[in-house]
């Protein structure tokens, strides 16, 4: 069975600073798989590179066995796979409702549809209601994204990215900001909209990557450094070191 | 049920409006002023599918509502010539296609980029066009342009369009069709996203859109509506001129659209009423009054950005919850020192266009709110300069009570949970 | 032919230089504020009247050093009074401000000057001769012009590299918000770069006014033509928007200059559906040059030719 993220020796030099320097990634349907690292490490470069938003040097990213490398972020979406944003990145403008219908659009087959009424179509409005529930966000259907609370805003972050209902996750910090009380929240909101589905994610708190995943990248000056199992990676001297410097050791 | 009257009626006052009105205004100079502002509904329209709904600030719209215009004049005389028996009601068709035509074909060179380079490359092809009337004369007619006779078509029901009358009712229906459909497009799908690209045209490809293809499909329909309404304006006027595709023309759709108001379906409606009754009635008064239109752009700009609509938008929610007797007193106070500071600027701007512009060939005595002054002596300037000083100082001391009873407003609503 | 060519290059160069005189303002204002200021052909206007007006008064050269000082005050004033308010309301609000402000401008200089050209004279202390090429003379007014474009380049460029404004000048073209936490007034210095911009496109203006003629539509005909330059050249880029402004400014000298049609070339029987075209000049052709180089650039290259900054 290929794995459903697959990233194959890749790399991504801006000018002559190499930021990604040959990273191998398999990651298994069903899995839920989180990536950390210290600031800088080039997280957020490699979620740009599978999301499409800037194409490698060199290397591969599979999608299901098949390529993704160089197409357009349009195109990986039209593959199922999405991503979230670390500096929530929602339509102001648009009310909550609108930005997860708009959401939904695509992959329901409306497409650039301009001769049906959105209002009468019924299996949007089904989907744009149940993820508002998801998201826990249904008493506010009608405020202008804009105004929202920060919480509130990386809710829908989330709740956008998964309205199209997309089999490859990926996260960008979505707890990136919140108290404790919010990222719990947060947390049983990424596990629900996550069943059944492969997640992929970058988090800096440990406690929320040590609750969801099933395994665990280090990433460390663009070059993966452990992955493995919560409880190995925990252990592991090289992630201690990369993190808390040449003291953990002795 | 009553979701659907709820729907309905708007519509149903409109199409009345639109019936009823030349019952109203009878005269001819209102008949042609009305067909005027129908067809610059559906112009203003066809230019806020770009600019409110898909975040598209275009400096060059007026190419497809000239060529529009242009190409249904072309095939009116063609049919007169070769006796087809075609009517001139579907003629704004052929103009809708043909601007359809040009949109997707500059379009596809246009929405390569967005923001401020398309605005540029709008300005650039707009200018192309409009240098290139000089050249082909043949299509452009030169100076003199071309003329038609829109009674030379095969009638309609009996009707020819000849008389003003039947040409209004024209107009009228088709900017009926064309205002429910423009409408129309917005409660799609596509409509939808639009308003996506124009918020965040980044994220837009995270949700499976390509943001050039919607600006693209857009564009297209804009230059569409905007053909119709340029075949609208050969029909009236039977006279076509290459100064219809220019950047004057193209900055008048903008002026519309934003004094009437970008956020709200109907408010280049509002935009293209006032300005087409402005521009038709001012021009009487003043010889000053592109530059009135102009001054009133940059107050729009600076002041009321959400324009006529927007205006009226916001004092509708606070109408709508009971707080407007907050706002009342506050504008009682500030509004004699706004109109003072108006009046005033107005009386500086008409005593220096006749001192300066029409003094030595027409002398300097003149008619002003109805006062005979005298622009070369004193006595007029310091009441104007006095005026405008004092209304500008005064305006400006007491504005915060009305920003104060909008905060009062604001709280009000809040606590209603309407805010 | 070696006269038309050598001519039709030296009259090139200047209006290259005159456009990139007014295309360097703009694309400094642009990269530090981010406004895309639409009254910088105004400004440009201006300048040429007040110097006609001083040079009428007075005498050509008070109108020289005035002139861009008095269109560099105004222009300070309405950053300061008119623009500064619209920062926080987007860079939409204040394109559409300039774009208004360009027609006012243009309204009361028709109405204080009226809408014939006005006699803007080159002073008796420039008309003469330069050289002579073969059979024409070259005059002297045109070397003065080019020489003052040349004087303004070097000025803007030690301001800009060894001053210490300068230095905080550069540091806010890319990075405001940190060059305000330094401490530096950044509002005050993006109303002195703007005025800096006015003055220099007043000051073209005020060399350029003899030379072309002086009237209330030459914003509106130049206005255009500007923003090619500055979209070909790559929005934000000096480079490319000198190059930009020489390329566009010899290929519109030569082509007016050169005058042949296609029915001087191919015969004067036209193929069907171009009978307007065939007979067509170069020379008629040259306005919509520019417009032509935009539209082969976008689609060759998106970018311009060295485009940095995206709006």
């Amino acid at each position: 069975m290929s794995a459903a993220l697959e990233l194959i020796d890749l790399t991504k030099d801006f000018g002559l600073a190499q930021i990604i320097r040959g990273v191998s990634l398999q990651v298994e349907t069903g899995e839920r798989h989180a990536i950390i690292g210290p600031n800088g490490a080039g997280k957020s470069t490699l979620f740009h590179l599978v999301s499409g938003r800037i194409a490698p040097t060199s290397g591969e990213i599979r999608l299901d066995g098949r390529r993704i490398d160089g197409l357009a972020p349009f195109e990986i979406y039209r593959r199922a796979l999405a991503r979230s944003f670390q500096i929530t990145n929602i339509f102001p403008r648009l009310s909550v409702y609108e930005n997860l219908r708009c959401a939904t659009l695509w992959p329901l087959g409306y497409k650039y549809a301009f001769w049906t009424p959105i209002d009468g179509l019924g299996d949007v409005r089904e989907k744009t209601e149940w993820l508002m529930e998801q998201i826990g966000l249904a008493g506010r259907r009608d405020v202008q994204a804009g105004v929202l609370s920060y919480a509130e805003q990386r809710s829908l972050e989330i709740g956008v990215t998964v309205a199209g209902g997309a089999n490859v996750i990926l996260l960008d910090e979505p707890t990136a900001g919140m108290n404790a009380g919010e990222s719990a929240q947060a947390v049983a909101l990424i596990r629900r909209v996550s069943e059944g589905k492969t997640l992929v994610m970058v988090e800096h708190d440990m406690g929320v990557v040590f609750d969801l995943a099933d395994r665990i990248s280090v990433l460390v000056y663009g070059r993966i450094v452990a992955s493995d199992m919560p409880e190995r990676i925990r252990e592991n001297a090289e992630v201690q070191e990369a993190y808390l410097g040449q003291a953990a050791r002795g | 049920m009553k979701r659907a009257a709820c729907f309905l009626w708007p519509w149903l006052a409109l199409a009345a409006v639109f019936a009823l009105a030349p019952r109203v205004f009878s005269s001819g100079t209102a008949l042609t002023m009305m067909s005027l502002m129908g067809v610059m509904i559906v112009f203003a329209l066809s230019y806020n599918m770009l600019l409110g709904q898909t975040g598209l600030l275009s400096f060059g719209h007026a190419v497809y509502y000239g060529l529009g215009g242009f190409v249904a004049i072309h095939a009116m005389n063609a049919v007169i010539h070769g006796k087809l028996g075609v009517p001139v009601a579907i003629m704004p068709t052929v103009g809708g296609l043909a601007g359809l035509a040009f949109g997707v074909l500059f379009g596809l060179v246009s929405v390569r980029r967005a923001g401020l380079v398309f605005s540029m490359i709008s300005l650039g092809i707009g200018e192309l066009v409009s240098s290139s009337s000089f050249i082909l004369r043949t299509f452009f007619g030169g100076e003199e342009g071309i003329t038609t006779n829109r009674a030379k078509l095969a009638p309609l029901f009996g009707l020819k369009f000849g008389p003003q009358i039947e040409v209004y009712y024209l107009i009228a229906i088709w900017c009926f069709l064309c205002i429910a459909a423009m409408y129309a497009l917005t409660r799609t799908p596509f409509g939808r996203i639009c308003n996506a690209v124009r918020d965040n045209p980044e994220r837009v490809q995270y949700i499976g859109y390509s943001a050039q293809g919607i600006r693209l499909i857009a564009f297209s329909f804009a230059a569409f509506f905007a053909g119709i309404a340029g075949a609208l304006a050969a029909i009236n006027f039977e006279i076509m001129n290459a100064q219809q595709l220019g950047a004057q023309q193209s900055a008048v759709v903008l002026l519309m659209t934003y004094i009437g108001g970008v956020g709200y379906f109907a408010g280049p409606i509002l935009g293209a009423v006032i300005i087409t009754f402005l521009q038709i009635n001012l021009s009487d008064v003043t010889n000053a009054w592109q530059l009135y239109f102009g001054l009133m752009f940059i107050g729009f700009v600076s002041f009321a950005p959400g324009g006529v609509a927007g205006w009226l938008m916001r004092h509708r929610e606070a109408a709508r919850s009971g707080e407007f007797r907050r706002l009342a007193p506050a504008y009682a106070s500030v509004a004699p020192a706004l109109a003072a500071g108006l009046i005033g600027a107005a009386m500086l701007i008409e005593l220096a266009n006749r001192q300066l512009a029409m003094a030595r060939s027409e002398g300097s005595a003149m008619n002003l709110f109805g006062f005979a002054v005298d622009a070369s002596s004193i006595a007029p300037w310091a009441l104007a300069l006095v005026l405008f000083a004092g209304g500008v100082a005064m305006s400006w001391r007491l504005w915060p009570k009305v920003g104060d009873a909008w905060d009062s407003v604001n709280a009000g609503l809040r606590a209603k949970g309407r805010a | 032919m070696l006269q038309l060519i050598a001519f039709s290059a030296l009259n090139g160069v200047l209006y290259g230089m005159l456009l990139f005189m007014l295309a360097s303002g703009l694309t400094l204002v642009f990269s530090m504020m981010g406004v895309l200021n639409f009254a910088h052909v105004s400004f440009y206007m201006l300048g040429a009247y007040f110097g006609f007006e001083i040079e009428r008064r007075v005498g050509f050269w008070l109108g020289f050093f005035v002139a861009p000082l008095a269109v560099g005050a105004i222009g300070a004033a309405v950053e300061r009074f008119g623009l500064r308010r619209l920062h926080r309301l987007g860079h939409v609000s204040e394109l559409l401000f300039t774009f208004g402000l360009a027609f006012v401008i243009e309204e009361i200089v028709q109405m204080i000057w009226g809408k014939l050209p006005v006699d803007y004279r080159v002073p008796p202390s420039l008309d003469f001769v330069a050289f002579r090429l073969f059979d024409t003379t070259y005059p002297a007014y045109r070397m003065f012009m080019l020489m003052t474009a040349v004087a303004m380049f070097a000025a803007l460029f030690v301001a800009l590299k060894r001053t210490r404004v300068g230095l905080v000048i550069q540091a806010a073209l890319t990075h405001a918000d940190m060059v305000a936490m330094l401490g530096h007034d950044v509002p005050r210095i993006f109303t002195l770069v703007f005025g800096a911009g006015a003055a220099l496109a007043g000051l073209a203006g005020a060399i350029a006014g003899p030379a072309l003629v002086t009237q209330p539509s030459m914003a509106a005909l130049l206005g255009p033509i500007l923003f090619v330059v500055i979209v070909v050249g790559g929005l934000g880029s000096l480079a490319g928007a000198f190059v930009a402004s020489l390329v566009i400014g010899l290929i519109q000298t030569f082509a007016v200059a050169m005058n042949g049609s296609l029915a001087e070339l191919f015969g004067p029987v036209a193929p069907p559906f171009m009978g307007d075209l065939w007979q067509v000049t170069i020379a008629e052709l040259a306005p919509i040059i520019p417009y032509l180089l935009l539209v082969i650039v976008l689609i060759v290259r998106p970018t311009g030719l060295m485009g940095t900054r995206e709006s």
